[in-house]
């Protein structure tokens, strides 16, 4: 595996001209950013932009086509990519919660670290606890997926996420499939992690909330990045006319 | 249970007649292309209506009696022969069909779990040998497969000087393992296709390896769906143990002929002997129906 050295002030996230494409379709054309340790950063735009298949492209799970993606300086565009120390390093949260339907909550956290970490039960069990305190969750350790709600299981997918103690999280329109008032609940989550200093990269459609996080926005339409920068200036100064469009919309 | 002895009302063209001349639409039950019902037996063995029970008997009851006007073999006299040979019908016949069915099963099931593992596997060394096989045992015609077990394999082992013969129940078992084991790699592929692609994804992103995926988060949410057609294998199973007999393999056909045979040939014989073998699947066979609709309709609320 081809690791360079990596410290933290060098880039945690680095992308550079990254091309992909699903068979004749070109989603992805030449994308760069760098995301420093400990900064969010939000990716909005239209769909079928190439947002969520950025974001899954960092942890590998969409190869890509040329380019580089290094994660603490593991390159993901590597044959003899070690996918596990990859996905060690990088949690991810996704818009379905995708939680295991047969565990409870507390177990669906304590699973990976266990099975995959190797860690004793007794010790992730407390982390477990914690972390389902973190999240707001207390008392329903013992709920299953199906007896939760949507925002409650999203909050469980960010405990189960956290658990495995990752340096980078990415999260892929988490509150896309929930209603309104259960957005509020995730999203203070979130703002709660990037407040302890966890990096995150989220695709969103929650401006206010990208505004409110987010130390730089990038605007990404038909596979490339249009814009970027501080919210301040991505919400009040857009220059270019498709961001300018497509906020007016929003806002 | 309360509500059991309080029935829901019924609903008006779906489940009792409907009130209406006009046209009813009824709930669909969607299915993908192609896609087969793979409970068709269970529920069509389910849907029997309850008088069908009472039409077997009454025809096995009558039919002797109507031949009876015409010789002088009288119906009790054919009732006494029936009841005579039961013990051994049952204990020499019908013991074989459930012991056939029994390993059949088992053999079947073992082997094709593991072919609908293979079935799975992203390489396609591993793949492309257990699909072909799987294909080719599930569209052979079940008596085609028995005859060649049956006449391919040696009548005798020899170990050292010693000679086992091989009973014929086991080649029948070998015989009609073949296809439940096609099937069954079938059931457990598809199951294992059911599960939403997200829960790979999740365990992915949690540095799950893949063979972790399958065992810890992917299997255990299968089982569950795997039961229902199953059960459902198993009575189509017991219901073809007696093809058996075409091949002289000792079972619950094969004795009723021969009992028949030994009470000159009757011809008033017939419907009280094979009638009775009809029963006596049927009352296996149902119960095991009823609880594979059972457990189906149960699973599918949960999932």
């Amino acid at each position: 595996m081809n690791q360079v050295p990596w410290s933290d002030d060098q880039p945690i996230v680095s992308i550079k001209d990254v091309h992909k494409s699903f068979g004749d379709l070109e989603v992805l054309k030449g994308i760069s950013m760098d995301v420093m340790k400990g900064e969010v950063v939000c990716i909005i735009g239209p769909s079928g932009s190439g947002k969520s298949t950025l974001i899954r492209c960092i942890n590998a799970l969409n190869d890509i086509q040329s380019g580089s993606i290094e994660v603490e300086g593991i390159e993901v565009n590597d044959k003899k990519l070690n996918k596990l120390e990859l996905r060690k390093k990088v949690g991810m949260v996704f818009q379905q919660y995708n939680l295991f339907p047969h565990k409870t909550a507390i177990e669906n956290v304590m699973m990976a670290p266990i099975k995959v970490l190797k860690q004793s039960p007794k010790e992730v069990e407390d982390i477990a606890r914690n972390l389902i305190k973190k999240v707001r969750l207390e008392g329903k350790e013992n709920s299953y997926p199906g007896e939760l709600s949507g925002g409650q299981q999203q909050r469980v997918a960010i405990a189960r996420s956290l658990a495995m103690n990752p340096d980078v999280m990415l999260f892929d329109e988490v509150t896309a499939a929930l209603d309104p008032e259960t957005v509020k609940e995730v999203l203070v989550t979130i703002k709660d992690l990037a407040e302890e200093g966890m990096t995150c990269m989220l695709v969103t459609h929650e401006m206010g909330f990208a505004k409110e996080i987010a130390d730089h926005i990038y605007f990404t339409d038909r596979g490339v990045i249009v814009e970027h920068g501080s919210p301040a200036t991505f919400f009040d100064n857009a220059k270019d006319e498709r961001t300018k469009e497509f906020l007016s919309q929003i806002l | 249970m309360k509500n059991r002895s309080n029935p829901q009302p019924k609903i008006p063209g779906i489940q009792s007649a409907p009130r209406t001349d006009l046209p009813v639409l009824k709930p669909f039950t969607a299915r993908a292309a192609g896609e087969v019902d793979d409970l068709l037996f269970s529920r069509w063995l389910t849907s029997t209506p309850a008088w069908a029970w009472l039409v077997l008997v009454l025809l096995i009851v009558v039919w002797p009696g109507v031949t009876a006007a015409a010789t002088n073999y009288t119906m009790t006299q054919a009732f006494q022969a029936l009841w005579r040979w039961i013990p051994f019908i049952v204990k020499d016949g019908f013991f074989y069909n459930v012991i056939i069915s029994f390993f059949a099963m088992l053999i079947g099931t073992l082997v094709g779990v593991v072919l609908g593992l293979m079935q799975i596997s992203p390489s396609g060394f591993i793949r492309l040998p257990a699909k072909i096989i799987t294909q080719v045992f599930r569209n052979s015609p079940w008596l085609v497969l028995l005859f060649i077990v049956l006449l391919a394999l040696p009548f005798e082992i020899e170990i050292g000087d010693k000679i086992i013969r091989i009973p014929d129940w086991m080649k029948a078992v070998f015989g009609l393992c073949l296809p439940i084991m096609a099937n069954i790699s079938e059931v457990v592929r598809g199951a294992i296709n059911s599960v939403p692609s997200g829960q790979w994804e999740a365990s992915e992103s949690l540095a799950y390896t893949r063979q972790q995926t399958l065992w810890q988060v992917i299997l255990p949410q299968c089982f569950k769906r795997m039961i229902p057609p199953w059960m459902n294998w198993y009575a189509i199973l017991t219901m073809a143990t007696p093809l058996c007999s075409l091949l002289g393999v000792e079972e619950l056909i094969t004795l009723s002929r021969q009992a028949i045979e030994a009470e000159n040939n009757r011809p008033e014989l017939l419907v009280p002997f094979y009638g009775f073998a009809l029963l006596i699947f049927f009352a296996y066979c149902y119960p095991i129906a009823r609880a594979t609709i059972a457990l189906e309709r149960r699973f599918a609320v949960k999932l």
